[in-house]
């Protein structure tokens, strides 16, 4: 099956070759002659552009002509899902967050439609950055709900841009997700790479903090104090993790389109286990090389390309830490090949090495005057195991891994855990108040800090419910009162 | 003597409702108030007026076009109604939803002659503004979070022209729905500019209603405000939208 795929694959990139090559065989002797100004560069034929939802990016410009390429997007205010159980009602361009993306090179001429659904309730524009014109094309977009509205421009600098919408509340817009990336390639394209990819991070605001369950609207006064509930890849948390992640090949260059929607945050790019071989800094002409970590401003791009050369999980993460392991600022990039011990030879050494001293960090406790809103308590042990699920989704499995198996040497495994499975008060308490130090889990020694959690005793109850009845565990039912017991000893 | 004015207020209260109901309009007092383009001392004085309870209903609106039949579907010219006027209708006289849901999809001028039938007109901007300031409690409630954030998510939320009239709050003059199902015509929806560049019409330049007050709008209240002036800007005359309504008012008689 999956080789006739395969074939069937290689037939139509041969067919599209041929077709190139068709194409540039018979294109006229505009293909030689250099502009010195690109609003020189004429254009022939129309095109639809091609738009697609990330992580993918549209088919490279290659050596094609500038075209007219007509960009048909339109908008869509939906509600979709932030984290498992927290629903947001987002406000897209194209349907997704961020908004499809858009690809062309220098010269093209863009005739942009844009469609402002008729169940929307609010009117839209788009201002792109990549228009040298007033607002960027905002005010010849400005959309009324079952409207539709033509503007075009010429794309003269390459770059990749950021578009969004620019209709008071400017913020609450931007904020409920409406915006995306245009990228302009240079004439002849970029350099051809194996795997392209598109992401774009956005910080949200919602009156429930992180991981709070039902439909959450957005909060203005947060976003006022850009005190984000979420920082999310590609719209929501886990967008790009798990089964979402992007992968790729041992050996293979990897090209990542980034860009940064904000409303207020500006992102500490970085892949974790990977060096950025090149950097379009700031999505510009200037060429970085040998990077770590790369700032994305809001409202800005860039493009990073790496080589991966060993196989692995990649974890591409906000720098600004906590953002990644609190509030969803999380991708990955799976790599699958041949190990190079050259390069990378793991674990050849472990030791015993006890400092004085060491603490267990705590998170902070809900302890202060304001009075959380009341939790939705598990009336089930069917809703248990749900709510339970999502939280381990939430706060666990950066760790422990979605199917607890732990990583090996760092975290330990959850599933058919012996350490879990003998004694139910340490693990509460361990939930509670963390853990450091060497423990054996199923023969294997550990030595690594668990911060103490700052969890409800429902919500440990239905965690550690969902722990224990997933994975060949023991069965045992974990409840609030259980927990109680174990913070008032 | 303290019973007999509490019966006799009890009495008059009474008339008042059943009186209230029978016009189906409220009393909005006048006063002074200060729209969101405004500055300091371009407080905006409005008069006394009456303004209906509900908004216009499906049921009310067909009656309206059978009466008036060059506001059917089929007839209406094109410079009066764009083609989305009553789109979800499946016939002239055919509404689809539920009968005392807000009628949408009309346009500036079919709404504008609804009311002139009735011996009515739209409310202007100012009239409908001040009129929605009110909550349950205050006339003004503009600087009251939970009042902004229920406006806000109700801006935010799909879908909700399909409802019956008087199933939201009903504010401290008697009128329900200002906030919550639809949005509605003004008699001069188009006057505050709104280029679409919203960030251009923070420019002091742009001082025709347009102020600096604009700038520094981090109030809640004006978000909420921002976003109607928004939609009105993205409106003409003889555009309809499904989340698009609108109710009559008229001028006390002496």
């Amino acid at each position: 099956m999956r080789t006739t795929i395969k074939k069937q694959m290689v037939t139509k990139m041969l067919v599209g070759v041929g077709v190139i090559a068709l194409l540039t065989s018979c294109v006229n002797d505009q293909s030689d002659k250099k502009y010195d100004d690109a609003i020189d560069i004429p254009v022939n034929q129309e095109m639809i552009a091609e738009l697609t939802a990330p992580p993918m990016v549209p088919t490279p410009v290659g050596k094609r002509m500038a075209k007219k390429l007509i960009v048909d997007l339109e908008i869509q205010e939906r509600e979709g899902e932030m984290t498992s159980g927290v629903k947001y009602v987002y406000w897209t361009f194209g349907g997704t967050v961020p908004g499809s993306f858009i690809r062309t090179r220098v010269g093209d001429e863009i005739e942009f439609h844009l469609k402002n659904h008729p169940d929307n309730k609010l009117p839209h524009n788009i201002d792109l950055h990549s228009v040298n014109g007033p607002g960027g094309g905002a005010e010849s977009s400005f959309v009324a709900p079952g409207h539709e509205k033509v503007f075009s421009f010429k794309v003269l600098n390459p770059g990749l841009y950021v578009y969004h919408c620019a209709t008071a509340p400017v913020g609450m817009h931007i904020a409920n997700g409406m915006y995306g990336l245009i990228l302009v390639e240079p004439e002849g394209g970029l350099p051809p790479v194996d795997k392209e990819y598109y992401i774009m991070q956005g910080d949200f605001y919602t009156e429930g903090k992180y991981g709070e369950r039902g439909l959450q609207a957005f909060d203005m006064q947060k976003a006022i104090d850009e005190n984000a509930d979420y920082v999310v890849f590609n719209g929501h948390v886990g967008a790009m993790t798990g089964d979402n992640a992007i992968t790729a090949e041992v050996g293979e260059t990897v090209r990542l389109f980034v860009g940064n929607g904000g409303p207020n945050l500006v992102s500490s790019f970085h892949v974790i286990g990977e060096i950025f071989d090149k950097v379009y800094v700031e999505g510009g002409d200037l060429v970085n090389e040998n990077v770590q970590t790369t700032l994305i401003p809001a409202g800005g791009a860039a493009i990073v390309e790496f080589k991966v050369e060993v196989p692995g999980t990649f974890i591409l993460v906000d720098h600004s830490i906590f953002r990644a392991f609190n509030k969803g600022a999380l991708g990955m990039l799976k790599v699958q090949g041949e190990e190079n011990e050259k390069v990378f030879a793991g674990e050849i050494y472990d030791g015993i090495y006890l400092p004085e001293g060491s603490v267990i960090q705590s998170m902070p406790t809900s302890g202060g005057a304001k009075k959380p809103k009341e939790e939705i308590k598990a009336l089930s042990f069917e809703e248990k195991m749900k709510f339970g699920k999502d939280k381990y989704m939430a706060t666990c499995v950066a760790c422990h891994q979605a199917n607890g198996q732990g990583i090996p040497g760092a975290f330990p495994p959850l599933a058919n855990a012996d350490y879990l499975n003998d004694d139910v008060t340490r693990a509460i308490d361990i939930v509670l108040h963390g853990k450091s130090g060497e423990i054996t889990v199923n023969g294997k020694k550990y030595n690594s800090v668990m911060t103490a959690q700052a969890l409800s005793d429902e919500d440990v109850a239905n965690v550690l419910t969902y722990v224990y009845n997933s994975w060949d565990n023991n069965k045992t039912n974990v409840t609030p009162e259980m927990v109680k017991a174990v913070r008032n000893r | 003597m303290k019973f007999l004015s509490t019966a006799l207020l009890l009495v008059f209260s009474l008339f008042y409702e059943v009186n209230a109901q029978n016009n189906n309009m409220a009393l909005v007092e006048g006063g002074v108030y200060l729209p969101l383009y405004g500055t300091e001392d371009k407080l905006v004085k409005v008069d006394p007026f009456l303004m209906d309870i509900h908004p216009v209903t499906n049921e009310e609106f067909v009656k309206f076009v059978k009466e008036n039949p060059r506001w059917k579907k089929s007839n209406v010219k094109r410079l009066f109604a764009d083609k989305s006027y009553l789109n979800s209708w499946t016939s002239d006289t055919t509404f689809t939803g539920i009968k005392n849901a807000p009628v949408n999809n009309v346009s500036w001028f079919a709404a504008k002659n609804y009311c002139e039938c009735q011996g009515k007109r739209l409310p202007t901007i100012d009239e409908w503004e001040y009129a929605a300031m009110a909550n349950k409690d205050v006339p003004d409630a503009r600087r009251i979070k939970s009042y902004n954030q229920y406006i806000l998510n109700w801006y935010e939320t799909p879908k909700t022209f399909n409802k019956p009239v008087g199933s939201t709050f009903k504010n401290y003059y008697g009128i329900y729905d200002l906030h919550g199902l639809v949005w509605e015509w003004t008699e001069d929806f188009n006057s505050v500019l709104i280029s679409g560049e919203s960030r251009k019409d923070v420019d002091k330049d742009a001082n025709l209603f347009c102020g600096s007050a604009a700038i520094g709008a981090s109030d809640l209240m004006n978000y909420a405000a921002f976003m109607r002036f928004a939609f009105r800007g993205s409106m003409k005359a003889r555009y309809s939208s499904q989340n698009l309504g609108f109710r009559c008012v008229s001028d006390l008689k002496n």
